[in-house]
């Protein structure tokens, strides 16, 4: 049973999060590094060029690489700091093993001894239970040669259909919306075409905090006279200036968009030459809106009509405009609904495929674009094929040269993963760039699965809150100790390049996830001795698809700083070689080609045209009531990154925004008594939390906001809820119904705990 | 080498969001690893994100040398005021008095005065100082004025500072409104002060206070 085997104060005693600080050379004014290694940051979905700082080993600094075009130098907090998680002291240089009797609960062991126990386990298990008892999770932080090599390995070398990543909290709404409306799941212009644009309208997404750099392309809009439209229950940096602001209550984005929509029906604020010629489906959609009265949608968003006009008109008379979405919406039970009405926005202007007109759907991750294209989703192949359709599957099979009756089918999402964990069905679990006990809803359900492992093996470079549970932890790698490819928010491939090599025992992930399969005697499609030939698999596999990536090389992406997919290796028109084919930067132009639509239109259906589709406004599950009457929201702050297992390492970005606070109005702090700093405890049907009081008018006063980087006592998904969408499975951590008082005392951790423990 | 007298240093306080990736960047100094010179405030976190940015304005008659004993802050030919100067500094702190900004700390443990040199070590060689490089919301800017106008067109910088009796002009420039800074050529900055100050929860004109409907 894959319990915690000590008091977890021993284990964070031993294994941090303790914090890194600028010492040594990396405090020296006078050490010069050997080397400059341009790369890119390794933490959000923006991907910024930065060069590293390289003497001995290790990475002492770093200096802007202002010729990279996305970010030109530009760098959030994180991103400056990044390189502090190098030479960490709590960086794992041996596997572990569970070991009870040690004082931090685990026992260094040899690299090769704990690959053979891993080996040894899965087989056990596989041999009394099947194959589908073993399951993986990935993570869309690894490069997309990891990612690939991964859903790889749990199809072809564990044989189990259960794989599935952490972009399933993260990109999934997005991409089954796009899968649905444009059949691509992609953002549609590179970010530079923004600039010039009439109406820019942010919809959830904390830009400023979340996605720093994309603030200086917003910025740079209005300059040239852009409206900024930003939709939110926070006044976030970037909605402290803006020209409109939506106040929408949580939950309600779908109602919003349905509302605006039918506002601009009304005035015919539509382009019905597109609708007619590129599109269908718009007649369901405007039957379904006609019920969205402006009165109606202002009383259940609680965006007052006067904005909801305004929104409307500007909106439908804007001749050139962008709409960007992120978690906001997407977090939701109904995210796919949600971003299919931000779409359904798009297609009624008409204002895709254009250069100064896009949408584009703001990834969280390093890898939130290319890890959701090459198959670690549970239903998913590389090329963003489809794992039950028969023509894709045979093709992959080809690729992994295996008989298709051997490839598995699809699998299940990763709560629905840890559901089956609790009933017993899955057994063993291969965990990889995913710390799912603090970034799962309703995480003390996802503690109780843990347990009840029977076998549990992590690859992490720090011990994550998760791997606490591990039998056996397998030392992988840094960022700057491998190198890859990952695709960025605008659809850009881009190359993160090897600074350092990785320190004692540990290794490349794609080196440990290959000595497994070696180990379990399983080893053909698994020999690949660097992430290059990897990748030149992953053209293989991916031509033809969707997401072809089939003319993309290592160098094309250092020639051209980024390569734009599809890139195809031969013109899906005429078969011929196109070598020197740069990418496609923008989607969807008129009179373009596309290998589905094959000239039909520029839409990548059959028939070239775009889908409205009913985006339906359904209320969250555990909606605000009487008895938790107030709305929970949950994100991120500009310094800390996801789980927090590296960011809450690193000195000075913790110093920046220590520990979680509550962020409540006055009006409601005041009716609770609450002042300014004071211990608050926040509680839903799930679990309670306490910790100090934010009270800003900042926010919604029926709304109370928490961040969730940080684990145990503090990790704000104690509270939220495990509802999914129905299609996209992303769980609803935008709102929740909760109650708030003032504390009776302050929480035990407080006495016992750092900040970012 | 001087800093190139084309290249100028410009602060827009209506578009920083408070990221800190000024104040992480400038520890990353070459000069003074480990230590940020930039001051950057929440104006009133309470009632506002509005967070303002305050790098060394480099005064064409820099107060903090005109009031230091011991002659040790210089400013340098290209307008760029430096840090103490070692041997002289005697850390009796009259020019963090002194400056109308709020720029120059002592450092006790080291007995001097630091404060933003403009990253001289980077300027004096064409580059960008750090802070203005790697601003994701170019609320510093660093560049030449015609790159500034075409970039910039609703704003006008702004390079004199009226304190009480006492006007500055400085090397380095705010970002005003277009209209405000059309009436009035300079910033008054006691004046301002007075002000009462307005809502600042969020400045909208659609909806002024957008949660002011709804009750808890």
């Amino acid at each position: 049973m894959a319990q915690i085997p000590v008091d977890p104060l021993r284990i964070i005693e031993r294994f941090g999060p303790h914090l890194s600080a600028m010492t040594g050379t990396r405090l020296s004014t006078s050490v010069e590094p050997d080397r400059l290694v341009k790369t890119h940051c390794c933490f959000c979905g923006q991907q910024c060029g930065i060069q590293l700082k390289v003497r001995d080993n290790e990475v002492i600094g770093f200096e802007p690489w202002e010729e990279f075009p996305f970010n030109r130098g530009m760098l959030c907090p994180k991103g400056v700091k990044r390189y502090l998680q190098g030479s960490h002291p709590d960086r794992l240089t041996t596997a572990l093993q569970r070991d009870s009797s040690s004082t931090s609960g685990f026992s260094p062991l040899p690299y090769a001894d704990a690959i053979a126990r891993v080996a040894r386990e899965i087989a056990r298990i596989q041999q009394t239970h099947g194959p589908g008892a073993v399951a993986v999770l990935g993570g869309a932080s690894l490069t997309t040669e990891k990612t690939y090599l991964l859903g790889k390995f749990a199809r072809v070398c564990l044989k189990t259909p259960f794989i599935d990543y952490n972009g399933r909290l993260c990109m999934v709404s997005a991409g089954a919306a796009n899968k649905k409306a444009f059949g691509i799941d992609r953002t549609t212009n590179p970010w530079s075409d923004m600039v010039g644009t009439d109406v820019i309208w942010v919809a959830g997404s904390n830009v400023a905090e979340c996605s720093p750099i994309t603030t200086n392309y917003i910025w740079q809009a209005r300059e040239q006279g852009a409206k900024v439209i930003v939709q939110d229950p926070r006044i976030t940096p970037i909605a402290r200036t803006c020209d409109l602001y939506l106040p929408v209550k949580p939950g309600r984005d779908a109602a919003l968009f349905a509302g605006v929509l039918q506002i601009m029906i009304e005035r015919d604020w539509l382009d019905h030459e597109f609708i007619n010629r590129y599109t269908s489906g718009f007649e369901q959609v405007a039957e379904y809106c006609r019920e969205w009265t402006i009165e109606r949608t202002a009383d259940v968003t609680g965006v007052p009509q006067r904005a909801l006009m305004q929104a409307a008109e500007w909106w439908g008379t804007a001749k050139t405009s962008f709409l960007f979405h992120a978690r906001g919406i997407e977090h939701h039970s109904n995210g796919v609904q949600n971003s299919l009405g931000t779409i359904n926005l798009v297609l009624a202007s008409g204002r895709i495929g254009k250069p100064k007109s896009g949408y584009g759907t703001i990834v969280g991750q390093a890898n939130g674009q290319g890890g959701r294209e090459h198959g670690q989703k549970c239903d998913q192949l590389p090329g963003w094929r489809d794992i039950s359709n028969p023509e894709h599957r045979r093709y992959i099979a080809g690729v992994w040269g295996i008989d298709e009756a051997d490839l598995p089918g699809p699998g299940v999402d990763a709560y629905e993963l840890f559901r089956k964990i609790d009933r017993g069905e899955i057994k063993c679990l291969v965990s990889i760039c995913f710390n799912p006990k603090v970034s799962l809803p309703d995480n003390g359900f996802i503690t109780r699965c843990l347990d009840k492992l029977e076998f549990y093996t992590a690859i992490d470079f720090f011990l994550n809150d998760t791997a606490w549970h591990a039998d056996v932890v397998l030392p992988g790698s840094l960022h700057e100790e491998d190198e890859g490819t990952v695709t960025q928010v605008e659809g850009r491939i881009i190359k993160v390049n090897k600074a350092v090599e990785c320190p004692g025992d540990a290794r490349q992930d794609w080196r440990i996830v290959q000595d497994i399969a070696r180990a379990l005697d399983r080893p053909t499609g698994f020999t690949f001795t660097e992430p290059r030939e990897i990748f030149e698999e992953l053209r293989i596999a991916s031509k033809g698809g969707v997401a072809d990536y089939s003319g993309v090389t290592y160098e094309k992406i250092t020639q051209q700083l980024g390569v734009f997919w599809p890139c195809y290796s031969n013109d899906p028109r005429t078969g011929e070689p196109t070598p020197d084919h740069q990418g496609t930067p923008r989607l969807f132009e008129r009179g373009s080609y596309n290998p589905v639509a094959k000239g039909t239109g520029p839409f990548y259906f059959p028939d070239g045209r775009a889908r409205f589709n009913v985006a339906d406004y359904r209320p969250p599950v555990d909606d605000a009531s009487a008895e938790y009457p107030i709305y929970l929201t949950t994100g991120r702050v500009v310094s800390q990154f996801l789980s927090g297992s590296q960011t809450r390492r690193i000195g000075p970005l913790v110093r920046q925004y220590p520990e979680p606070r509550i962020e409540m109005h006055p009006k409601l702090a005041a009716r609770l008594g609450i002042a300014d700093g004071d211990w608050a405890t926040a509680e839903t049907r799930r679990g309670t939390i306490t910790l100090r009081a934010q009270v800003v008018t900042t926010i919604r006063p029926d709304t109370i906001f928490i961040p969730y980087h940080w684990p145990g006592a503090k990790s704000a998904n104690q509270l939220t809820v495990a509802a999914q969408d129905p299609i996209s499975k992303i769980p609803q951590y935008k709102v929740c119904g909760c109650r708030v008082r003032k504390a009776d005392a302050a929480p035990d951790y407080a006495a016992v705990l750092e900040p970012q423990q | 080498m001087p800093k190139p007298d084309y290249l100028h240093f410009f602060i827009d306080p209506n578009r920083c969001i408070g990221c800190q990736a000024c104040v992480q960047a400038c520890t990353e100094c070459d000069t003074h690893r480990g230590e940020s010179m930039i001051h950057l405030e929440y104006v009133d976190r309470s009632a506002s994100v509005q967070t303002v940015p305050v790098v060394c304005m480099h005064c064409d008659q820099p107060t903090c040398a005109e009031v230091c004993p011991a002659d040790a802050i210089k400013r340098t030919g290209d307008g760029v005021v430096q840090s103490a100067r070692k041997p002289r500094c005697i850390a009796c702190g009259n020019c963090v008095m002194a400056c109308p900004f709020g720029v120059p700390e002592v450092y006790e443990d080291r007995k001097i005065m630091m404060k933003c040199d403009m990253c001289y070590d980077r300027s004096s060689v064409g580059k960008k100082p750090m802070c203005a490089t790697v601003c994701p919301s170019q609320a510093l800017f660093f560049g030449t004025r015609e790159q500034i106008e075409q970039l910039r067109p609703l704003s006008m910088p702004v390079n004199t500072f009226q304190f009480g009796s006492q006007t500055i002009t400085t090397q380095v420039s705010t970002m005003v409104p277009r209209a405000l800074a059309s009436r009035a050529p300079h910033i008054d900055v006691v004046a301002a002060m007075d002000e009462r100050p307005r809502s600042r929860a969020v400045s909208l004109t659609v909806i002024s206070d957008p949660f002011a409907d709804i009750e808890v």
